[in-house]
């Protein structure tokens, strides 16, 4: 597994990053970690002539809080999400999350915003971007505009990054404090894709939830905000009745494929059992 | 699709040398530098064989580029030992628990320990399982590098109380 | 005598002979990297072949166009079926009598099948080259299921040999058959069968699967034009088998081919086979006169060279309503894939598949294999086991647990009523093997008190009662297997591959200065034979195992011998290794008795050195003896100490085990967790201890993913699913469970020092004891029988299936 030739590229600024997107066009992708490019370049089902390296853009890394969001530059590393003390105070779920993602080794090289950008259904952190209502900024020849995660992915690695943008940046609203939150995730072993997995953020008030987000992964081509199953929690002590309809929810809405990890019938099931079991530890971890 | 200058530490010495910028790092160590202790088991980032250390962490070299690691300060399995030879105790726990076989995952599985224990080091043998699980082994059932590295972690534990 | 002077303990100790816990020899290269495997050799002036292979499960080649790969800067060659028909090299033949296209001629038969060789300075250009050679198919409807192989109108696969009517091991009767083969008494078991009070029936499938060492197959290849010499370094289970095949095929004289194995990254039988990889490269070598390197990426592994299993398996067990089994039928639908590549004996096209009998006193049984041609990768290697033993075991296995449902009974009770028993050692089998020695109840009772059989039972009673009032939806699952395994091929009277009896070998010499050097036919794949063959040495001769070396796999300097696979190294090449040690010992003592200047017969050996009997104190030590051997003229002996023996089993050997496994399956998911596994071997007499743990360890992980997890499957047009290690089941550290072993000993009656083999056993045992833990969980439910692998979405299928999904 041998990929094809290119001409490299390792810009020192976002701007000049750009440029050469632009003037490269589609000849040129954006390498952030790699670890979804160079395997598609390994089995020759990407050739880019060029490649824009973004690793030593300074603008694009690092971790912070600003007026109730957090701001996670799109090159920080899986790793440094799960070392980062901010993030698991104000955030914990990402935590959760990026340490079912991969490997050590991957997700020492994986960045968050190779992540969210490239479009593949299987990726961990979309979905949570949904629940969390996130935004990306993307940044282009014109300057920057923001889209959030909800709208972002439109199918399979097909997404709202326009020819010449770069993902630069990840915004979090900062869950309330005492939220509840989990990561649920099945899969085969570590290093796979989720058969399904699901993502779920709420608050309590007095042992009633008073708001819910809940997002799919590896259902659907694209991820899937389950706005209805968030809903169906609302104003309810979680009884067997309300976790029933927003696991019924979930469900109604995951169209995952059949492939290795089983067929559709079973992994829209799974799907709704990690909605219910998600629910379940977010609920309990609440205060 | 010119070739480029890459340069590099690997193993505490400069390295320097024209590469094509697709060349995969795991094949610009073994071929070009003739470091040939990491290995290419799967091609797809998901085996660990190609593991080396670069810049302090532990990364698969098969899904790399050379054009990526330049200027890196690179370790491989090679650079383990001490200068002078001595093996790192976690080479010497390997070989005291039966800790490999075909040893083709040997030099991946070590050069991640290698580091794991820097990051932890005393980890449970359920923090061990978790931070090697991006390297498989198909000849050892595991059980025996996790008693190794365990045995390496206790190993350098007490030299480093010693020193002190 | 001083007070310095070694007790016979310390002397002992000294020697790290049999049963030491030996460190190993080989772990020093190892863990510094310093390994020397086939991908790692770089010689002057070496190329780089890569193939062009075929997208399609079956389809007829229109044409190539080769120009546009040659054109790219650094392509030395792209060969084609045309370019090797002159050479009458586009065919070979296979281990089991068919032959296998080198580079497909006309048609191509799976997916990934080799269609050209591109040959250039290094990899990349050549795999820039493989990109632009061009192919033009025209797709052809495939046979993707072996039950539909035979249908009337089925596709015509091959069509090279579709008048042949006769095939290596009779007629054929259909163009998409390749043999049949038909074992025991059919008529008394069809009698015993249809006289029976009870009789269980259930199609078993072992599916298909692949080896997936974690280094693929690879070679250098080079042609020495001024000398003549083909040497090519390879990933070989058998160098000097793959020499005799080279001369046969190339006509090059043997004397001038050398293979060499080097250090092998594990095989488990995915390197006994010949591939058109190896015969490209020699075949490059010799056209451009440089060596030529080849080494397949984990695609190609996966999906070309040789997988395992894909056996259909129906059986029919009779037995009294209490329990004793009367008789066993068992027809075998065997899935070969495009070419018969299976790797056995030549005698037994399903190799020791009649050992389906197991463990058990069966007093009638019949055996029936068919095999059949699919547009799947060809292969049907001994994946970690002896010839077919693993589809055997797991098939017996699963059938004693289906008839002790049907029963009513419990496994383990079943299992002990039909035991063959100690005193019927040797017990010749319905099938026709003779079980050199065993002691099953003895083991079974060990390993049930070891594990509290009766509490488990309890405990997944309790659990059982929770899950019917709704209060877990986990299931329980206690898988009990018991095993025995036929190892060691074996007695060249019946078993050969290729016309090579399959005996084993071992050359010996001693230094003058007291060490020594051993040379095998074998070779290591992480067995560790450098440190264990020292050790039987070391026991024989008295000489420490640090002083001796062992060296395998050079075919110019190691004795003949047919490799290493089917557990077979211990039960000949250490047979070997003992037997030459002993000739080594028989000259010692005649130089001792003349250096003591007694005569031999009063002389007794006493660990390190020959003494005279009743004067412990005249005695020589084999150090002694070694360098007298060089600097003496003594009457009637030949100068030096040199020993060779080429040993030709009287029997196989028959490693047995008792295996527990308890699952935890969480039905809503379909996730089963392995909380609990017990292995107890009996591998006869213990080398190094330690090693067989390992060996137990690694066999135990590699059933654990092959009932769990592993398939190599076909879409209806022959594409395969899922080639990579994203989607083929190698378990991490994580999913790998912590694993409990024991032993008792048995030794084999025949073998020189009583040992029989054991890397294989834990595959064979392990399989069986999983899938039956699986099943067991849902027993109670109503289930008979679930095919592997038991991944999360078939047992959650399962689960549905039986109602329990809500």
């Amino acid at each position: 597994m041998i990929p094809g030739a290119f001409d490299y590229h390792r810009p020192a600024s976002l701007g000049e990053a750009i440029t050469l997107a632009n003037e490269l066009g589609d000849d040129a992708r954006v390498l952030a970690g790699g670890h979804s490019l160079i395997p598609m370049m390994k089995l020759r089902m990407a050739v880019p002539e060029h490649l824009i390296d973004l690793a030593d853009i300074d603008d694009l890394k690092g971790i912070d809080e600003r007026d109730g969001t957090l701001q996670i530059g799109a090159m920080t590393s899986q790793a440094e999400i799960i070392g980062s003390g901010l993030l698991a105070e104000r955030c914990p779920i990402l935590r959760e999350t990026a340490e079912q993602i991969a490997d050590p080794q991957i997700r020492n090289v994986g960045t968050i915003g190779g992540n969210v950008a490239n479009g593949d259904p299987g990726n961990d952190m979309p979905a949570l971007m949904q629940a969390l209502n996130a935004s990306y900024a993307l940044t282009g020849a014109g300057g920057t505009r923001e889209v959030p995660a909800r709208n972002f992915y439109e199918a399979a690695y097909f997404t709202a990054l326009e020819p010449g943008e770069v993902l630069s940046a990840i915004h979090i609203p900062i869950p309330p404090a005492g939220h509840g939150y989990a990561y649920e995730k099945q899969k085969r072993k570590v290093g796979d894709y989720a058969t399904a997995a699901a993502a779920v953020l709420l608050t309590m008030e007095g042992g009633v939830c008073t708001s819910a987000s809940i997002a799919l992964t590896n259902v659907g081509d694209t991820p899937l905000f389950a706005e209805a199953a968030g809903a169906a929690l609302v104003g309810s002590a979680f009884d067997e009745g309300a976790v029933g309809a927003a696991v019924s929810a979930a469900e109604a809405i995951a169209s995952p494929a059949e492939d290795g990890r089983g067929p559709v019938d079973f992994r829209t099931r799974v799907a709704g059992v990690m909605v219910r079991r998600a629910i379940g530890r977010a609920a309990s971890r609440a205060r | 699709m010119s070739k480029m200058h890459v340069k590099m530490t690997v193993n505490g010495k400069p390295q320097e040398a024209l590469a094509e910028p697709r060349t995969l790092l795991i094949h610009f160590l073994r071929e070009e530098l003739n470091l040939t202790g990491p290995h290419i088991g799967c091609d797809t980032g998901h085996c660990g064989a190609c593991t080396v250390d670069l810049n302090g962490k532990s990364v698969k070299s098969c899904t790399m580029f050379v054009a990526q690691a330049n200027g890196a300060d690179v370790t491989t399995i090679e650079g383990i030992a001490a200068p002078d030879g001595t093996l790192h105790a976690i080479q010497d726990a390997f070989r005291e628990h039966h800790g490999l076989q075909c040893g083709f995952c040997t030099p991946g599985m070590i050069t991640r320990a290698y580091r794991l224990l820097q990051e932890n080091p005393s980890p449970s043998e359920e923090e061990i399982r978790v931070g090697i699980s991006g390297n498989l082994c198909r000849c050892t059932g595991y059980q025996n590098i996790v008693k190794s590295i365990s045995a390496a972690a206790e190993t350098m534990a007490a030299s480093r109380e010693a020193a002190e | 005598m001083t007070d310095q002077t070694p007790t016979a303990v310390e002397r002992a100790a000294k020697l790290q002979g049999l049963g030491s816990k030996r460190k190993r020899v080989e772990d020093a290269r190892f863990t510094q990297g310093k390994g020397n495997y086939v991908d790692d050799i770089k010689l002057p002036g070496m190329l780089f072949g890569d193939f062009v292979r075929s997208p399609y499960g079956h389809a007829r080649i229109k044409g190539i166009d080769k120009d546009a790969a040659l054109a790219v800067p650094g392509v030395v060659a792209v060969l084609t079926a045309e370019d090797l028909k002159p050479l009458n090299l586009h065919y070979m033949p296979t281990l089991a009598g068919d032959v296998q296209a080198v580079l497909a001629d006309e048609k191509v038969l799976f997916q990934g099948q080799e269609v050209a060789f591109v040959v250039a300075e290094n990899r990349y250009v050549a795999a820039d080259a493989v990109e632009l050679v061009e192919v033009e198919y025209e797709q052809l409807d495939a046979v993707n299921d072996a039950f539909k192989a035979m249908d009337a109108d089925a596709p015509l696969l091959r069509e090279d040999i579709k008048d042949k009517q006769e095939g290596a091991h009779g007629p054929r009767k259909h163009y998409n058959h390749i043999f049949t083969w038909e074992v025991g008494d059919k008529e008394a078991t069809h009698k015993a069968l249809a006289d029976a009070e009870v009789v269980a029936e259930e199609l078993i499938t072992y599916q298909r699967v692949h080896p997936c060492p974690l280094e693929t197959c690879g070679c250098v290849a080079s042609m020495d034009k001024v000398n003549g010499k083909l040497t090519i370094w390879g990933t070989f289970q058998a160098p000097h088998a793959v020499r005799t095949v080279a001369s046969l095929i190339t006509n090059i004289p043997e004397h001038n081919i050398r293979i060499i194995s080097p250090d092998i990254g594990g095989g488990f039988g995915n390197k006994v086979g010949v591939y058109p990889g190896y015969i490209c490269s020699a075949v490059a070598s010799i056209v451009t006169g440089v060596p030529i390197k080849w080494v397949e990426d984990r695609i190609e592994n996966l999906t070309s060279t040789a997988f395992a299993r894909d056996y259909h398996m129906t059986g029919r067990i009779a037995a009294t309503r209490d329990g004793r089994i009367t008789g066993l039928d068992c027809h075998v639908l065997a899935d070969h894939g495009a070419f018969d590549a299976c790797a056995d004996p030549t005698k037994f096209p399903a190799g020791f598949f009649n050992i389906c009998t197991g463990s058990y006193d069966i007093p009638v049984a019949h055996v029936s294999v068919d095999g059949v041609y699919t547009n799947k990768a060809p292969g049907g290697v001994a994946y970690r086991c002896s010839f077919r033993v693993t589809e055997a075991s797991y098939f017996i296995e699963r059938m004693i647990d289906v008839l002790a449902r049907k029963l009513d009974m419990d496994p383990a009770e079943l299992r002990m009523k039909n035991f063959i028993k100690q005193s019927q050692f040797p017990y010749t089998s319905a099938l026709g093997w003779e079980y050199d020695s065993g002691d099953y109840e003895t083991a079974m009772d060990k390993a049930m008190t070891t594990v509290d059989y009766a509490g488990l039972r309890a405990e997944q009673a309790e659990n059982r009662a929770a899950f019917d009032r709704g209060e877990t939806r986990s299931l329980m699952g206690i898988g009990v297997a018991f095993f025995t395994e036929i190892v060691g091929a074996g007695p060249v009277k019946n078993c050969d591959i290729l016309g090579l009896g399959m005996f084993d070998s071992c050359e010996i010499r001693i230094h003058p200065t007291g060490s020594a050097i051993a040379r095998l036919g074998t070779i290591s794949q992480g067995q560790g034979h450098a440190t264990t063959f020292a050790q039987i040495l070391a026991s024989e001769i008295g000489i420490p195992a640090d002083q001796i070396t062992v060296e395998e796999g050079d075919t110019d300097t190691a004795p003949y011998g047919l490799g290493t696979y089917g557990s077979r190294s211990t039960p000949v090449a250490g047979a070997a290794t003992a037997m030459a040690g002993r000739k080594i010992r028989a000259k010692a003592q005649m130089i001792a008795a003349y250096l003591l200047e007694v005569h031999e017969d009063d002389l007794e050996w006493d660990i390190d050195r020959f003494q005279v009997k009743g004067n412990p104190e005249a005695a020589k030590t084999m150090a002694e003896i070694a360098f007298a051997s060089y600097n003496q003229a003594i009457p009637g002996l030949e100068p030096g100490l040199e020993a060779v023996s080429y040993y030709d089993p009287p029997n196989m050997t028959y490693p047995f085990g008792a295996y527990l496994c308890v699952v935890d399956v969480d039905v809503d998911t379909g996730v089963t967790d392995v909380r609990r596994f017990y292995a107890l071997d009996d591998c006869g007499t213990r080398i190094n201890p330690m090693i067989i743990e390992g060996q137990v360890h690694g066999g135990l992980t590699e059933a654990l993913a092959i009932a769990m997890g592993q398939e190599i499957a076909y879409d209806e047009i022959g594409n395969v699913k899922g080639a990579s290690l994203l989607d083929f089941y190698l378990p991490t550290a994580v999913e790998t469970p912590v694993w409990e072993t024991d032993h008792t000993v048995t030794p084999s009656p025949h073998h020189p020092i009583g040992a029989k083999g054991v890397g294989e056993s834990p595959n064979v045992g392990g399989v069986s004891a999983f899938s039956n833990a699986v099943n067991d969980a849902f027993a109670h439910k109503g289930l008979t029988h679930t095919q592997m692998p038991h991944d999360h979405w078939r047992v959650w299928k399962t689960a549905e299936r039986l109602g329990l999904n809500g």
